[in-house]
């Protein structure tokens, strides 16, 4: 296991590229790809809305689709590493849930009679972080007790399906504004992000990326379960905190800013497995960050309807490309497995 | 020779407030295979997570008497599902005490690594996916994996649950050489009574008065404790044979020797008759060498087969 330059890296990187730009080309306003690249590589051009067009309103989309689908992806990809099931992911077991149950706590917590926090974007990531955490440690607690994949699944999305109706009764109490707010916010957005809010999901991402690297041995060895990688000398109880952080944080900040975006973490490692056919976290983390961010960006520009004014709501396309993925891979194998 | 690698004072394991198995002084010797059996529920595989450090023991103390980087590999009974890892790969996993934190192998990994799946005669398979092995390939491979962690302890947990007669006698058997060869301590978890009896140095007994007894199984044998802890029904664990009920209250003199007497009584026995040497009882004799055999009642009537004989006796 060497960090040997993978063919097929490469080339899903070069399709990365080529789908970004692509991104990048494609809105309402039409933008020739010629013109889309000169303004990129900093020629001048006549058009001064045009340039207005692509650096302050396509490129913080197109980044944030990057960053999104890569902390998703790792997400996803953590998850189903931890809990050895094929089946985890941020949306499937209630961690976006928890996360929206913490959001609109904040957005909708002043109308329905108390106030917790200040709306700002740090403030919004932390409630979503701890939101996730909060779920994810349950489900963690659930899945000591059970040791039963099928009944841990099931748990999780009891727990979702409680965070849900706890929002749902939050938008009952609280005012019109406040809900469309929400409302809009669960929608998923890529495109409403500023440069800060950027950054600080660049940051975390970052982060992310990081400690999951160092933490590739306890990731490789987690694979035959905790007790073979504990007799492997793999610090367990620290290894375990370290990936949901990690998950958490990266599911939390990504909720946060772009709304509960479903399907991609829990697709997009099953798409690297099965392109790359490793289990091999050294290949598997670059890959699925690549992969999301491919995924995520295609899916942004099905979104845009190319041609049209309209835009749909992003997780309304993940779910749309993602579950079939998923039907797929089960009725190939005839049955799932990380 | 025989150096004492591990040591059990005063242990006590099991969970929460259910105390499994109590008061253990027990110790795992270099070139020894010590079979530990027990009633399914008693504590084996909860004895074995406890000596490898998996989980904490509920009082007493495990000293490890070597001074290794790991001292312990385990093959427990949690079957790995996963797609796209080969034996290979699984045995690299192995390594992993000894790699730093990018898990780069050097030369002297990748040639354990071969060594160990040499081992278990696995090295043409070494890129043979996990899933598509069969269970009596899995556990060899679970076990070069255990083997490239190059510890000189090594539990294991049930390696031969759900394997047929041939595959289990290939890995005790296997796990008996490695132990002299090797000079490693090993430690098999195990309910099946054979097995155990026919390669075990040692036996550890663990009954339900949640002691462990320990010595050479054929000793456990003669003094009735393996009877008394399993309980047996229908076994005679003295004879090594399966006691039948003959329920026909017919005798039969047998003669004849070697395999052919041993599987004619067999034959006979099981189909309820009673087998003794007294005069008077029809008789049943059995010629022949390798492989063609001629069975003949009261020198008068032939037959070529047993199946033949229990036919005519049963009119």
């Amino acid at each position: 296991m060497k960090w040997t330059i993978n063919k097929r890296l490469i080339l899903l990187g070069f399709i990365l590229f080529l789908t970004f730009i692509l991104n990048l080309s494609l809105g309402s306003v039409h933008i020739p790809l010629t013109s889309v690249i000169e303004i990129l590589i900093g020629k001048s051009t006549s058009n001064d809305a045009w340039n207005n067009i692509i650096w302050h309103f396509r490129m913080t989309k197109a980044l944030t689709c990057i960053l999104a689908g890569s902390a998703l992806s790792l997400a996803g990809l953590l998850m189903q590493t931890l809990f050895r099931n094929a089946l985890a992911g941020p949306d499937v077991l209630g961690l976006s849930s928890g996360a929206s149950l913490a959001v609109s706590l904040i957005f909708l917590g002043s109308s329905a009679g108390f106030s917790i926090g200040v709306l700002s974007a740090w403030s919004v990531v932390s409630a979503a972080s701890l939101g996730c955490a909060f779920i994810f440690v349950l489900v963690m607690w659930v899945a000591r007790k059970l040791r039963d994949d099928t009944a841990l699944l099931i748990v999780g999305l009891m727990m979702g399906a409680t965070a849900s109706s706890i929002v749902s009764v939050l938008q009952y109490l609280s005012n019109a504004n406040d809900q469309q707010a929400f409302l809009i916010w669960t929608f998923g957005s890529l495109g409403g992000l500023n440069w800060t809010e950027i950054l600080i999901l660049a940051v975390i991402l970052v982060a992310g990326v990081t400690t999951s690297i160092s933490q590739l041995k306890s990731l490789n060895g987690w694979l035959l379960g905790d007790l073979y990688a504990g007799s492997l000398g793999i610090k367990v109880k620290l290894a375990r905190s370290v990936m949901i952080f990690c998950a958490c944080i990266l599911t939390g900040a990504v909720t946060a800013f772009c709304g509960p975006i479903a399907f991609v973490g829990l697709a997009v490692p099953h798409l690297c497995r099965m392109i790359f056919k490793t289990h091999d976290h050294k290949l598997l983390i670059p890959a699925v960050v690549v992969g999301g961010s491919t995924l995520l960006l295609l899916c942004d520009i099905i979104a845009q309807l190319p041609g049209n004014d309209y835009v749909l709501p992003i997780n309304a396309i993940t779910a749309l490309i993602g579950a079939p993925v998923v039907i797929s891979i089960i009725l190939q194998r005839k049955r799932i497995a990380i | 020779m025989n150096t004492t690698l591990l040591t059990t004072r005063d242990l006590s394991i099991g969970y929460h407030h259910k105390v499994l198995l109590t008061g253990l002084n027990l110790s795992l010797s270099a070139g020894k295979l010590v079979c530990f059996m027990g009633p399914n529920g008693v504590g084996k595989s909860t004895l074995i997570r406890t000596l490898a450090g998996l989980q904490k023991p509920l009082s007493g103390s495990i000293k490890i008497e070597v001074n290794f980087k790991s001292p312990v590999s385990v093959v427990l009974t949690d079957k790995v599902h996963l797609f796209h890892m080969t034996v290979a790969d699984l045995v690299t996993l192995g390594r992993y005490p000894y790699l730093n934190w990018n898990a780069r192998l050097t030369s002297a990994d990748e040639d354990v690594i071969k060594q160990s799946l040499d081992q278990v005669n696995m090295l043409s398979m070494a890129n043979n996916f996990l899933h598509e092995l069969s269970d009596g390939q899995y556990q060899l491979a679970m076990i070069a994996r255990a083997l490239a962690q190059d510890t000189p302890i090594i539990l294991l947990d049930e390696p031969t649950a759900h394997l047929d007669l041939n595959n289990r006698l290939e890995i005790m058997n296997f796990l008996r050489q490695l132990a002299r060869t090797m000079d490693r301590a090993i430690l098999v978890a195990t309910h099946e009574l054979d097995l155990a009896l026919q390669t075990a140095d040692e036996v550890w007994l663990a009954g339900n008065n949640k002691k462990i007894l320990s010595g050479i199984a054929e000793d456990l044998v003669l003094n009735g404790t393996f009877d008394e802890i399993f309980g047996l029904k229908g076994f005679d664990l003295k004879t090594g044979r399966v006691m039948h009920h003959s329920f026909r209250s017919r005798a039969v003199r047998l003669l004849g020797e070697g395999y052919a007497y041993r599987w004619t009584r067999n034959a006979l026995e099981r189909d309820g008759y009673e087998v003794n040497d007294a005069m008077g009882s029809p008789t049943v004799s059995v010629k022949g060498s390798v492989n063609t055999y001629e069975w003949s009642l009261d020198d008068q009537e032939k037959f070529t087969s047993i199946h033949e004989l229990l036919h005519h006796l049963s009119r």
